[in-house]
């Protein structure tokens, strides 16, 4: 099946590029449309926004693999990314991917076999106030922060709350 | 404690609508600038000493002077909000609790410099300061604010918010203008400085969030109102952000010159009953790391270099002693690493170097020749990049193998790491995708 965005996304492809006095400028933006149009960037993906901007396939190959919040595999409808780097790893961020681990069923740096969760720890999220934290980037292409996570009947209630969002999220394995 | 300026509409609920912000006196700053000429607003905002606050601390006035009056391409102004140094979060809440006054601020420097178009780089995983931002845009529009012919005056000028992608190197201002054009956030070298070749291939100011939303007050109420606020060279009000083992860690307001003992004590509460103050970085994580003994060290540029460490963003991180020092020196030098842009040989093989040295001495693994090692690294770094990663790197992993030396050595001696509780952490980031 040949990419391509729906009537809605090209709308909004077509405003973002008039932000900008080139095509070029637009590459960011556009990639987070497209990663939630398509689910992820796959190479097609990129061709296909290369297309678009006009510009050669290589300057988004370039964009898409140096930024790490594209996707270039699919992950789970939920993408928990759990901040460790210094006041998160001062407060526990490691004992919260810990527990997430067995909560979510799944290890560190891998998805679910259901396509459910990935979990991965992430550099800085700027929330250092409110350590140790996590976000969640859903297939939807919301991003959700959830914050000052010590207590694990807290983090216990964030989960059934992202247990519960599962059902109406789609599969970025199934959306291209 | 202070009178509260920056932070004024923080516990304001709805402040970000444009209807309480102007309720609460929001957008007559701009009217009064309209009728100010670009000149006078720059001498104004030289006047109240205001310092760059995205860590580099650039007084802002002369770097607003920098741009040249006449261009045959249109100016850009780019805002830096892809806050992403460790142990820093002052700027979202400037975004999300108060965009109004932010954009407020863009405007009257639009209009100081003769600027035609604004960017707002905000780093991408911060979509509640985006939705806030771009809700607030929206309605700036609608109210004539934002556009063509801003009320009446002839001025036209245009705000959009660009989400970066997931690269702290794009808070350096050189890589989030390539970032900006849509390429990789490598920096550039320098000069030529942005506002001569900047973004587009155009004059280009870059200022940092709490910079910008600091110009309202300033035109409000004066330079010279301004800069009496503050300690000399080192104007106004300023946001600090407390983080780590603290009773109440959060955003705080105070005048330059406050003492890290006062925001600690006073604002923060103090240390979590049972932890006792081992360290602190007073300004994000590629600040020097100082002890206890310096806690009555003034934020300010000049002081704390002084003091022996940076200001950087003012956002200290106080770590406890169960905190093991060589860990977390692995940690930082595993995000340097992560973050390093590749371009520069010193910073790219350099810092995963280094990590993986730490590694090794955290694990009981280390030699004592190791030391010096790592401080050679580091010196070989400093300075031999193209921006300052390196010497982000560079600065703090020396600063904990001269200041903590005693700690690295025990872990040699005994083979071990000597903090259980962080022993059985991991290392390194990794990445699902």
């Amino acid at each position: 099946m040949a990419v391509e965005f729906s009537e809605k996304a090209d709308a909004e492809f077509k405003e973002l590029v008039s932000r900008y006095p080139n095509t070029l400028a637009a590459m960011l933006p556009v990639l987070h449309l497209a990663q939630r149009e398509f689910g992820w960037i796959s190479v097609e993906v990129m061709d296909y926004v290369a297309e678009r901007l006009e510009v050669h396939p290589t300057k988004v190959l370039n964009a898409a693999t140096f930024y790490t919040m594209y996707n270039k595999t699919p992950v789970g409808k939920c993408h928990v990314q759990v901040c460790t780097t210094l006041s998160c790893a001062i407060r526990g961020g490691y004992e919260l991917i810990e527990h997430l681990e067995e909560k979510l069923g799944v290890k560190l740096g891998e998805t679910r076999e259901d396509g459910a969760y990935t979990l991965s720890e992430a550099e800085c999220l700027a929330s250092c106030g409110t350590a140790p934290m996590f976000q969640v980037s859903y297939s939807d292409g919301e991003i959700e922060y959830f914050e000052n996570l010590d207590d694990q009947a807290r983090v216990n209630q964030v989960i059934e709350q992202l247990n519960a969002r599962l059902a109406s999220l789609p599969d970025p394995r199934k959306m291209h | 404690m202070q009178e509260k300026y920056l932070s004024r509409n923080f516990d304001i609920p709805n402040a970000h609508t444009l209807e309480v912000f102007e309720a609460n006196g929001g957008y007559q700053a701009m009217r009064k600038a309209f009728k100010m000429d670009g000149e006078t607003i720059i001498e104004e905002v030289k006047t109240s000493n205001l310092r760059g606050r995205g860590g580099a601390g650039f007084p802002c006035g002369i770097k607003w002077s920098f741009l040249p009056k006449e261009s045959d391409l249109p100016k850009y102004l780019v805002i830096n909000a892809d806050e992403g140094e460790p142990g820093t979060f002052k700027d979202r809440y400037l975004m999300e609790l108060d965009p109004h006054r932010h954009i407020e601020g863009c405007i009257i420097a639009a209009w100081a410099l003769g600027i035609r178009y604004g960017y707002i780089f905000v780093r991408g995983e911060l979509q509640s300061a985006i939705r806030r931002l771009e809700g607030a845009i929206k309605e700036a529009y609608a109210k004539g604010y934002l556009g063509e012919n801003i009320l009446g005056t002839g001025f036209d000028f245009d705000l959009y918010v660009h989400p970066g992608a997931g690269a702290y190197i794009c808070g350096e201002e050189t890589g989030l203008i390539e970032a900006l054009e849509g390429k990789s956030g490598q920096p550039r070298m320098k000069p030529p400085f942005p506002a001569v070749v900047g973004a587009f291939q155009a004059p280009t100011i870059v200022n940092n969030v709490e910079t910008i939303s600091s110009i309202p007050w300033i035109i409000e109420k004066g330079g010279e109102w301004f800069a009496s606020m503050g300690v000399e060279k080192n104007g106004g009000p300023k946001l600090y952000g407390v983080s780590g083992p603290v009773v109440r860690p959060g955003v705080y307001e105070a005048p330059s010159g406050v003492t890290v003992r006062e925001l600690l004590e006073d604002y923060a509460g103090g240390m979590l009953p049972g932890h006792e103050l081992k360290a602190f970085i007073p300004g994000g994580s590629s600040c020097a790391v100082m002890t206890p003994d310096k806690l009555d060290s003034q934020m300010g540029f000049e002081t704390m270099r002084e003091a022996g460490s940076s200001m950087g963003t003012a956002c200290i991180t106080f770590m406890d002693t169960d905190t093991c020092m060589v860990r977390l020196a692995a940690r930082l030098a595993h995000f340097y690493h992560h973050e390093s842009c590749g371009q520069c040989t010193p910073c790219r093989e350099g810092s995963g170097w280094v990590a993986k040295v730490l590694d090794e001495i955290e694990a009981g693994r280390g030699r004592m020749e190791d030391l010096d090692l790592l401080l050679d690294m580091c010196g070989n770094i400093e300075g031999n990049t193209i921006c300052a990663l390196g010497d982000s790197i560079a600065i703090p992993v020396r600063s904990y193998v001269q200041v903590f030396r005693e700690e690295f050595e025990r872990h040699i001696k005994e083979g071990c790491c000597s903090f259980p509780a962080w022993s059985k952490r991991r290392k390194g980031s990794s990445e699902a995708a």
